[in-house]
């Protein structure tokens, strides 16, 4: 048998739209989605699967006097329910989170926010599972409730954690960056301070698919298996060993097809656990999916910062310092999602793209009798919360300076020639060249004649307002030696097997969530060993299928996983030299690669292509010493640093000036991600990053009122942009590749998420300068909006 | 997913048989028909009908007829379908404005007008612009059918004047020649309930002076239009400053509560600036209706 | 009913939403569902060639009715061009809004074949995506205008092509 006709001369060679690697190209997973052949956690049924509902708590801060189930379990159609004592007997009661707290997976001792699992029921089918949860009765002894982040630390506060031991405060870390006295001293000698509380509110990813599970475990040999909504696995797979006892090598978990998470299925929810549980009391598959309400009243929420910046400026516009201190809200329990020594993830990178002589930074955390979270929405370990605080900073700074704000960005940057660039607080940019970004931007917005049609339309009294944003993310975390999560180092594998034909399948520990990993990972091999995309198949989502590895979040897949699999692919290519060699009889350091093969250097048409060479390695060829019989490889990818993708914002926003209403009239967003492996991918991740920056600003957030009921407990309160509120994106691009990243990529999932809100505020601020608005924190609701007109704008919480 | 309590379907033929249905499943019966506002309530278990007449065959409610000096709108018809009349863009565009704004295209596929009507949300679009154009409501119930004015209908919140077993059958309007309406909402994003919401109609004089006209405002708590501002109008002739007028006086007489959508004085400065912004409108379209 | 051009009967409880009708009792998991309060639009299907959200219409208010779910876009082995233009020009990511996006989109050309931008982006306002921003849904739609069923580009079933990346350069 001959292949050599399939892929001869060379396959690499051939139709540019068709990419061998690199370049725009449709994505292999969309024929099934079209179809309605996706299979998302809700579509899963299993042999006599049983369903799951949770009984959840009704006010925020309340001692838990009774549960009577009785009526519950004399429902015809439900096997079981369990509380919060069935759990302590299993010592399941309290889970370990993310960040070295635990919290409740059921109710023991008393509730901590609106929305806290307090039962779970498990019957028949899921209408029976939630008419049951009526017929549990439970009493409470309402406690007065810590809402306001602010108040957590009075003295007298009520303490929400009396289940640790010698608490006696809300206080949850201190913590701090930077120089404190050096940033001081440039402080008090700068000739302009300005100072800003900036609030980055209390929001909700609210992915379309809500958290979800399905629980399979086995009672003979002790295995289970689980389906479940997540972002991270493997490390899902190891938290599962430790919390519940069951041998790791007992364990498979199974992400399906996801529909969206933005780090809203990071976290190991109670739900998941409950639903384990569920399978093992009862022996059968359980299912549970949480409702909308479910979801956004209590998993992972996202940001709620209150920072106090300043920063420090010469008269003529040279910024020295950024300062800030910031008060955290998590929630209930610190269920963070991000590396163990960040507790405040990654909001040191406040110093922005700006070449300064000082940082300095404070954080404190705080326990609310809310729902826990904090890091989720795409925003790389909060460099959300850090860009919009720097970018709404130097707006307020370049009005006291009355510079044109982008001019007084391009005076500050970091000039291309600092990089590799440390900053002040720890961090070193791997590459950056951030004035052709901010020109691009505005040679595509036209600049000049925007800030023309405004001062026209100003005169005529309308309000029209230029924003500009331009940050610097921090992606891709990261080196073993800096970050992990729960001491899982943040590291990732790939293993890639050639078979005999040349068809490979490439198996990696990052989840895709709808960014496209079956098509970009195939397209790196296809880059590095020149067989065709459809001709590699990507496998992820399958601890039993997948190397170990830490998962998607953070920006990470490209960054960290795609070096995996570039270097795994540079082995197999490695290898291939030497079976190559064998198979022309000739030495390996004769061989020179060309895209797709190995070839004799000077007689090019001498060469075995990649398939050939597989079918070598497994067939009869001799091999060579120490090469086994197969084109196979597996690497595990310590990245040496993060990667700092760059980029330049502008919006350009029409205020309603007789009722407050925002429009975003037009966005452009030139990004910089580095090597570019699929456009038509990374335009679809800029924009949609966008769209929640449109949300964000304009219309989201996860309120609460006095008595800590959620206010934003359905869609119908919890906004999310539609195709109205949203313009036609423009986008562009430079590319300054990541200098240690094995292609140069740098990703692109959360680039625009945070640095499309600090654009959209800065717009409508401008258009508020006739009415001496300096400054509105989000939601921009047409309400917030009007009264900021009123000289009245005030935080959100 | 949420999911309703359980209850008994059935569905009805006819008007009369409707009726018999609600007779016969007595006060814990209730007719859908689009579902949109009942379903959702019910989901939540903050509505438990133990039975469910279900009126979606009933061809018979779905009508727009244009007879006489009145337009004819049976209860069943869809806000798509009023969205797309011919005639209700023509006679009363302040239907047309409110459809365009009346939650999203999917959901006005099997929104009805009598659903609206008889669910009486406060921030219910609608129901203002009915009161606006003093529309008269058809019932229908085992005496027979009676007919109640616009401001008769609302008895509050949630609340009409058809009783449990009755049924609204149609709603009636009067074509005005001169006339115009338009109607102005303020939403936090497309497809969500109003922040407040302005209608007006103007029905002009000969010489061009106003001689009917209705102010109504939604989600600011109030019952019916606001007569104070309507009888500033009447008689005079439309201009800048009189819609100021009218406008500041509607603005006076609501009784807004804040919430999440804002505060009590930025819901009453938009009764204000929407009731100019409508009037201005409802004016200049009774103007090209004289002209035209 | 009828469900994608087949008659379907079953017994079920007056309160079984049509969503779950048709993902449970008839197994067509291509509907999805993604709130309980009819705004996002993710368990949108046709009923006699409508858009409805099916998270709100009861089961049994179907009866008598034609319901098409994206499982019935195809047509034999054809894909509708809604379908052929979501892939052409990236118009999903993970997929979870598409089937009912598709249908609006399919249910809006039937009316309107050659729709402008913003009515398209009208049509879809009830359906909330968080994948995309919405600019590739438009175009996608758009691209299905171009190639109706029929004409050669809609007949090539999900194939890998590709075009060349269009965008501002530095």
């Amino acid at each position: 048998m001959t292949i050599t006709q399939e892929h001869a001369p060379n396959p690499a060679a051939g139709d540019p739209s068709r990419p061998i690697g690199f370049g725009r190209l449709q994505r292999k997973e969309d024929p099934r989605f079209v179809r309605g052949k996706g299979n998302y956690i809700d579509d899963i049924v299993l042999p006599g699967m049983l369903h799951g509902a949770i009984l959840r708590a009704p006010v925020a801060h309340a001692r838990l006097v009774s549960i009577d189930t009785t009526e519950a379990l004399a429902h015809p159609k439900v096997l079981a329910v369990i509380t919060g004592k069935d759990l302590q007997a299993l010592k399941l009661a309290w889970a370990p989170t993310l960040s070295a707290d635990v919290q409740a997976v059921l109710v023991t001792d008393k509730v901590r926010f609106q929305g806290q699992e307090v039962a779970f029921v498990v019957a028949e089918d899921r209408y029976a599972a939630r008419d049951a949860l009526e017929l549990i009765d439970v009493e409470y002894d309402m406690l007065p409730p810590v809402i306001d982040a602010r108040r957590a630390l009075d003295p007298g506060a009520p303490v929400i954690r009396d289940d640790i031991e010698g608490r006696t405060d809300n206080r949850i870390f201190d913590w701090e960056i930077g120089d404190a006295a050096e940033t001081e001293a440039v402080f008090a000698t700068a000739d302009l301070v300005v100072a800003q509380e900036v609030v980055y509110p209390r929001v909700h990813p609210a992915p379309m698919e809500t958290c979800g599970a399905v629980a399979d475990f086995d009672p003979v040999d002790g295995r289970l298996t689980l389906y479940e909504t997540t972002q991270a696995p493997h490390a899902h797979r190891t938290l599962y060993a430790i919390v519940a006892g069951i041998p790791e090598h007992k364990i498979r978990i199974v992400s399906p097809d996801i529909g969206g998470g933005f780090g809203n299925k990071v976290g190991i929810y109670p739900g998941y656990v409950l639903a384990v549980v569920g399978s093992i009391v009862t022996g059968k598959p359980v299912k549970w999916v949480e409702d909308r309400s479910e979801n956004l009243m209590s998993t992972s929420f996202a940001r709620d910062y209150i920072m106090q910046g300043e920063i420090a400026a010469t008269k003529d516009g040279k910024i020295l310092a950024v300062r800030t201190n910031v008060l955290a809200d998590h929630g209930a329990f610190n269920a963070t999602a991000q590396p163990t020594k960040n507790p405040a993830g990654f909001f040191s990178i406040f110093t922005g793209s700006y070449d300064l002589k000082a940082a300095y930074c404070k954080v404190t955390g705080v326990y609310t009798n809310k729902a826990p979270g904090g890091v989720a929405y795409a925003c790389s370990f909060r460099v959300t919360e850090a860009v919009y605080l720097v970018e709404r900073m130097v707006d307020i700074l370049a009005r006291k300076l009355e510079m044109d704000p982008a001019e007084l960005r391009l005076k500050n940057f970091i000039k291309p020639e600092q990089f590799p660039y440390a900053n002040k607080t720890g961090w070193v940019y791997d590459s950056g060249n951030y004035e052709p970004a901010m020109r691009l931007s505005m040679q595509m917005a036209g600049y000049d004649d925007l800030r023309r049609e405004q001062l026209e339309k100003r005169e005529r009294g309308e309000l029209m307002g230029i924003g500009v944003s331009f940050f610097t993310e921090t992606v891709g975390a990261g080196p073993r030696k800096h970050f992990d999560i729960v001491g899982l180092g943040m590291a990732d594998g790939a293993e890639l097997r050639v078979h005999p034909t040349g068809k490979a399948v490439v198996r990696i520990s990052v989840q895709s969530q709808g960014q496209g990993h079956e098509t970009t990972f195939a397209q790196i091999v296809a880059e590095e060993l020149g067989i065709p995309p459809e001709s590699i198949d990507v496998v992820h989502g399958d601890t039993d299928q997948t190397p170990f590895g830490l998962g998607t979040y953070g920006s990470r897949s490209t960054p960290v996983s795609g070096g995996a699999v570039a270097l795994v692919a540079r082995k197999v290519r490695e290898k291939a030299k030497f079976i190559a060699a064998a198979m022309l009889e000739t030495r390996p350091e004769d061989l020179e690669w060309e895209k797709g093969r190995w070839f004799v250097k000077g007689d090019p048409s001498v060469g075995k292509t990649i398939a050939e060479i597989a079918f070598g390695a497994h067939g009869t060829v001799a091999l060579p010493e120490g090469i086994d019989g197969n084109l196979d490889a597996e690497v595990t990818y310590d990245p040496p640093n993060l990667t700092f993708p760059f980029g330049a914002y502008i919006c350009v926003v029409d205020v309603d000036a007789g009722t407050g209403h925002v429009k975003v009239r037009r966005f452009i967003a030139v990004d910089d991600c580095g090597t570019r492996i699929n456009p038509m991918i990374i335009e679809g991740q800029v924009h949609g990053g966008l769209t929640d920056g449109v949300g964000m600003a304009l219309m989201q957030i996860i309120a609460f009122d006095e008595e800590g009921n959620c206010l934003s407990g359905s869609f119908m309160d919890y906004l999310i942009p539609t195709a109205m509120e949203v313009p036609d994106w423009e986008t562009g691009f430079t590319v300054t590749p990541s200098p240690h990243h094995p292609i140069g990529a740098k990703g692109i999932g959360e680039s625009a998420t945070v640095g499309s809100p600090p654009a959209i505020v800065n717009a409508i601020v401008d258009a508020l300068t006739p009415y001496g608005v300096t400054h509105m924190d989000m939601p921009c609701t047409p309400a917030r909006v009007w009264e900021a007109m009123q000289g009245r704008a005030r935080p959100p919480v | 997913m949420q999911i309703p309590a359980p209850f008994d379907y059935e569905r009805a033929s006819d008007v009369a048989n409707a009726l018999v249905l609600l007779e016969r499943h007595g006060p814990e019966s209730r007719i859908i028909a689009g579902g949109h506002s009942l379903l959702p309530m019910m989901k939540l278990r903050l509505a438990r009908p133990e039975w469910l007449i279900d009126i979606n065959d009933l061809a018979e409610l779905d009508f727009i007829r244009r007879e006489g000096d009145q337009l004819r709108i049976g209860a069943l018809t869809r806000h798509t379908t009023l969205l797309e009349s011919a005639d209700v863009a023509e006679l009363f565009p302040i239907i047309r404005d409110a459809e365009q704004v009346i939650a999203d295209p999917v959901v006005r596929n099997r929104g009805t007008i009598g659903g609206s009507l008889c669910q009486a949300d406060p921030a219910e679009d609608l129901s203002t612009v009915c009161d606006v154009l003093r529309a008269q409501a058809v019932i229908r119930g085992p005496d027979g059918e009676r007919i109640v004015a616009m401001s008769d209908f609302h008895r509050g919140p949630y609340e009409t004047a058809v009783a449990q077993n009755e049924l609204l059958y149609e709603i009636r309007f009067t074509i005005h020649p001169r006339s115009g309406s338009a109607y102005e909402k303020v939403e936090r994003r497309v497809g969500d309930w109003a922040v407040v919401a302005a209608g007006a109609a103007v029905g002009l004089s000969q010489d061009g002076t106003i001689e009917e006209a209705a102010i109504g405002l939604t989600a600011v708590g109030l019952d019916g239009t606001v007569p104070e501002a309507e009888a500033t109008l009447r008689g005079r002739q439309p201009h800048e400053d009189l819609f100021i007028e009218a406008a500041r006086i509607a603005a006076a007489v609501c009784h807004p509560v804040d919430d999440q959508r804002g505060p009590v004085d930025y819901k009453r400065h938009l009764a204000d600036e929407l009731t100019r912004r409508v009037l201005r409108r409802a004016c200049a379209r009774a103007a090209g209706a004289q002209e035209g | 009913m009828t469900v994608n051009g087949d008659k379907v009967t079953r017994e079920i409880e007056p309160r079984v939403l049509l969503v779950h009708f048709i993902r449970e009792n008839l197994g067509l998991t291509g509907t999805h569902w993604g709130c309980d309060t009819s705004n996002c639009g993710t368990c949108v299907v046709l009923m006699d060639g409508q858009p409805v959200k099916s998270c709100t219409v009861l089961a049994a208010m179907a009866d008598g009715h034609d319901i098409r779910t994206v499982e019935g876009l195809a047509v034999g082995g054809t894909l509708d061009p809604v379908q052929q233009g979501f892939m052409e020009e990236h118009g999903l990511q993970c997929g979870f809004c598409t089937p009912g996006m598709m249908l609006t989109a399919r249910a809006l050309l039937d009316r309107n074949p050659h729709p402008d931008d913003a009515e398209i982006r009208q049509a879809i306002s009830g359906q909330i995506c968080r994948c995309t921003g919405y600019a590739t849904i438009v175009r996608s739609v758009q691209w299905a205008a171009a190639h109706p069923l029929g004409t050669d580009a809609a007949t090539d079933d999900g194939g890998a092509g590709a075009t060349i990346e269009e965008g501002v350069t530095a």
